[in-house]
C-alpha cells in the first residue's frame, strides 16, 4: 500500500539505485578502455610513428599532445592570472567590468568547433601560420582562457579578506600585496585548477582538427634546430594529437588495425587525463599542508 | 616610494590588459564568423529562408541545375533533436544524483559522487565517440535495428557527456537551499521525500533550469563524439534509428572538402555562425531565469 512511509522508502531507493548505475557506468566505461586498450600498449606502441601497415605506433602524436598542452599553459596561465587578479582585486561593478564578464562567458560557452575554425581563418588563412603547432596553440589557448581566468577569480577570491587587510596594514601597497600576499595564499586552488584544465586541453581534439592538422612530419628528435621542418620543435610543423588522432583513425583510417590502434590511444589518454586527476587533488593538498604547517 | 607606487600602477594596467585581451578576442571572432557567415546572403544571394526551411542539400550545384541548395533544416533539426533527447535520458540521472548528493546521502554519497562525476567530465570527447562507435552502435545494430548509426546512438552517447553538468550545476542549486526549509517542513511531520519534492525541489528550481540550459547548450555545440556515431546521413530526424546530421558535424566534415570563398564553403560559416547565435540565446536565457540571483 502506498502510505507516505512507503513512498519515502521507495524514493529513497530509487535514488540509491541512480547513484550505483552511474557509478556502474563509469566503471564500465574507464574499465573496457582500459582492458581493451592496455592489450595493445607496449613499448614499440608508444614510440614508433603510425603506419600505412599494421603495427604502427602513437609516439609522435603523445610528443605532439604534451607539447601543444605546455603551450598552451604556458600562454593561458600568465594571462588568464592577469584577468583574475583585475577582476577580483582591481575591477569596480562599471560598465567595462560588466563587458569583460559578458566575454568571458560568450567565450566559455562557444563550441570548441567554431573555435576551430576560427583559428582556420584567423592563423591558418588569414596570418599564414598554416597547419601548425602555432595556430594549435593559439585555437587551445582561445579555448582555455576563459576557463583559465575563471579558476583563477575564485582562487583569488577565495583568499580570506584578513590576510588583504593585515598586510595592507602593515604598509604594503595594493600590488605588493597581491603579488606576495594573496598569489601566495591562492596557490592551492590555482594549482588544482590549472592541473584540471589541463586534462581537458590534453583531451581536446574538434579545436586542432582545422588548426594544427591531421598529420605529423616525419620527426627527427636528435634535430634541435628550431627553424627546420623535421625538428619536432618547430613551431611552424602541423602537429596531430593523440585526440585527433584517435578520431582520424576511425573515420579516414587506412591501417589495417585502426581499431587497435584506437583502443590503445584512448587508453593512453584516458591514463593521463585519470594522472591529471589525481595530481591535481595530490598536489593541492600537498602545497595546503605545506603553507599552513600542517 | 614613487617606484612603488608606480609597480602598484603598472600591475593595474597589466592585468587590465589581460582583461581587454579577452574582449579582443571576443570581438574578433564574432565579427570574423559574421562576416564569413552573412556572406551566404550577402554575396552569394541566398535567402535566408531557403537556408533555414528547406532540406535540399547540394551547394556545388550550379545555377543550370537550378542550385546551389543550401537548405540546412536537416542539420538545424538533426541538432535539436540530438540535444533533446540526450536532455531527455540525461535529466532523470543528473537531477537524481543532484538530489543523492545534497539530500539523501550528503555524507559518503556525495564523497564518493563528486570524483565519479569529475572522471565523467574527465573523459575526452573522442574517447566518448570511440566508445560509442566500438561498443554502442554494434549493440543497437545487432539487438535493436537499423544500421546502428542513429539518431539514438548519438543521443546515448551525448547523454552521457551532459550528465555531469546537469549533475554538478543542479547539485550546487540544492545545496544552496537555506537548511531553514527543509528543518521547517520536517518539522510539520512531512516525510523525507515530500519534503524533498514538495520544499527542496521547487526551490531548487532555477538552479535546475540553468543546468538544464547549460548541458543543452554542452550537447549543442559538441562536434566529434556524436559525428562517430550518428552517420552523418542529410535527412530530417524522422526515425530512432535512422542515420542522421548535425550542425557541429557537417562543418567538421566538410571544411576541408570546401574552398574558402565559394558558396559551398559560406554556407559552413553560416552554419558556425547560427551556433555562435545559439549560444548566445543560451546566455540571454540563463541570465533571464536568475535574474535578480547572483550568478557567473
Amino acid at each position: 500500500m502506498i502510505t507516505p512511509r512507503n513512498s519515502d522508502r521507495i524514493a529513497v531507493f530509487v535514488f540509491y539505485l541512480i547513484a550505483f548505475l552511474v557509478s556502474a557506468l563509469l566503471a564500465a566505461l574507464i574499465g573496457y578502455v582500459l582492458f581493451q586498450g592496455l592489450r595493445v600498449v607496449n613499448w614499440h606502441f608508444l614510440i614508433s610513428p603510425p603506419s600505412f601497415e599494421a603495427g604502427g605506433g602513437i609516439g609522435p602524436e603523445i610528443f605532439n599532445s604534451l607539447m601543444l598542452l605546455i603551450l598552451t599553459m604556458i600562454l593561458t596561465v600568465p594571462l588568464g592570472l592577469g584577468v583574475g587578479i583585475y577582476l577580483s582585486e582591481f575591477a569596480t561593478e562599471s560598465g567595462v567590468t560588466r563587458i569583460i564578464r559578458i566575454c568571458i562567458e560568450t567565450l566559455a560557452s562557444l563550441p570548441s568547433i567554431v573555435i576551430g575554425i576560427f583559428g582556420l581563418l584567423l592563423f591558418v588563412t588569414i596570418l599564414k601560420w598554416g597547419f601548425s603547432i602555432l595556430s594549435g596553440v593559439m585555437a587551445l589557448t582561445v579555448l582555455n582562457l576563459p576557463v583559465m581566468s575563471r579558476i583563477a577569480e575564485d582562487a583569488i577570491r577565495n583568499v580570506h579578506r584578513d590576510l588583504r587587510e593585515a598586510s595592507l596594514a602593515l604598509g604594503a601597497t595594493q600590488w605588493q600585496t597581491i603579488v606576495n600576499v594573496v598569489l601566495v595564499a591562492a596557490i592551492p586552488g590555482l594549482v588544482t585548477g590549472i592541473i584540471l584544465s589541463s586534462g581537458r586541453v590534453f583531451g581536446e581534439a574538434a579545436a586542432l582538427l582545422y588548426t594544427a592538422g591531421v598529420t605529423t612530419p616525419d620527426l627527427h628528435f636528435q634535430n634541435l634546430n628550431l627553424f627546420s621542418s623535421n625538428s619536432p620543435f618547430y613551431l611552424f610543423r602541423p602537429a596531430e594529437t593523440l585526440a585527433v588522432h584517435i578520431w582520424k583513425v576511425n573515420s579516414e583510417g587506412v591501417a589495417p588495425d585502426s581499431r587497435q590502434i584506437a583502443d590503445g590511444a584512448s587508453a593512453i589518454l584516458i591514463i593521463m587525463v585519470l594522472l591529471f586527476n589525481v595530481a591535481s587533488r595530490w598536489l593541492g593538498r600537498l602545497i595546503y599542508a605545506r603553507k599552513t604547517g600542517q | 616610494m614613487v617606484n612603488i607606487n608606480i609597480s602598484n600602477r603598472i600591475g593595474k594596467y597589466t592585468t587590465f590588459l589581460c582583461a581587454v585581451l579577452i574582449i579582443t578576442i571576443t570581438i574578433s571572432i564574432i565579427f570574423l564568423i559574421a562576416y564569413k557567415g552573412l556572406a551566404t546572403f550577402a554575396r552569394d544571394g541566398v535567402s535566408l529562408r531557403d537556408f533555414l526551411l528547406t532540406t535540399k542539400w547540394n551547394p556545388d550545384a550550379t545555377a543550370a541545375e537550378g542550385g546551389p541548395f543550401v537548405g540546412a533544416l536537416p542539420f538545424i533539426a538533426g541538432s535539436v533533436a540530438v540535444s533533446l533527447l540526450a536532455l531527455l535520458f540525461s535529466v532523470p540521472f543528473g537531477i537524481g544524483i543532484a538530489i543523492f548528493m545534497s539530500e539523501i546521502s550528503a555524507g559518503w554519497g556525495r564523497r564518493i559522487m563528486q570524483p565519479v562525476i569529475e572522471l565523467f567530465v574527465g573523459i575526452p570527447s573522442v574517447v566518448y565517440g570511440w566508445i560509442g562507435l566500438s561498443v554502442l552502435v554494434p549493440f543497437i545494430r545487432n539487438h535493436v535495428g537499423g544500421m546502428g548509426f542513429s539518431l539514438l546512438a548519438g543521443a546515448i552517447v551525448l547523454a552521457i557527456m551532459i550528465f555531469p553538468t546537469l549533475a554538478s550545476v543542479s547539485t550546487d542549486s540544492f545545496n544552496a537551499n537555506p537548511a531553514d526549509i527543509r528543518e521547517g517542513s520536517l518539522a510539520l511531520g512531512v516525510t523525507h521525500w515530500q519534503t524533498i519534492f514538495m520544499v527542496m525541489f521547487p526551490a531548487a528550481m532555477p538552479g535546475v533550469l540553468t543546468a538544464i540550459v547549460l548541458a543543452l547548450a554542452r550537447a549543442f555545440g559538441e562536434a566529434l563524439a556524436v559525428q562517430m556515431v550518428i552517420g552523418n546521413a542529410i535527412r530530417l530526424p524522422t526515425a530512432l534509428l535512422s542515420p542522421m546530421h548535425t550542425m557541429t558535424s557537417i562543418i567538421t566534415m566538410e571544411m576541408s572538402n570546401t574552398v574558402m570563398g565559394t558558396v559551398s564553403n559560406d554556407v559552413l560559416w553560416s552554419i558556425a555562425f547560427m551556433l555562435l547565435l545559439i549560444s548566445f540565446a543560451f546566455i540571454v536565457l540563463i541570465r533571464t531565469i536568475n535574474r535578480g540571483r547572483a550568478v557567473r
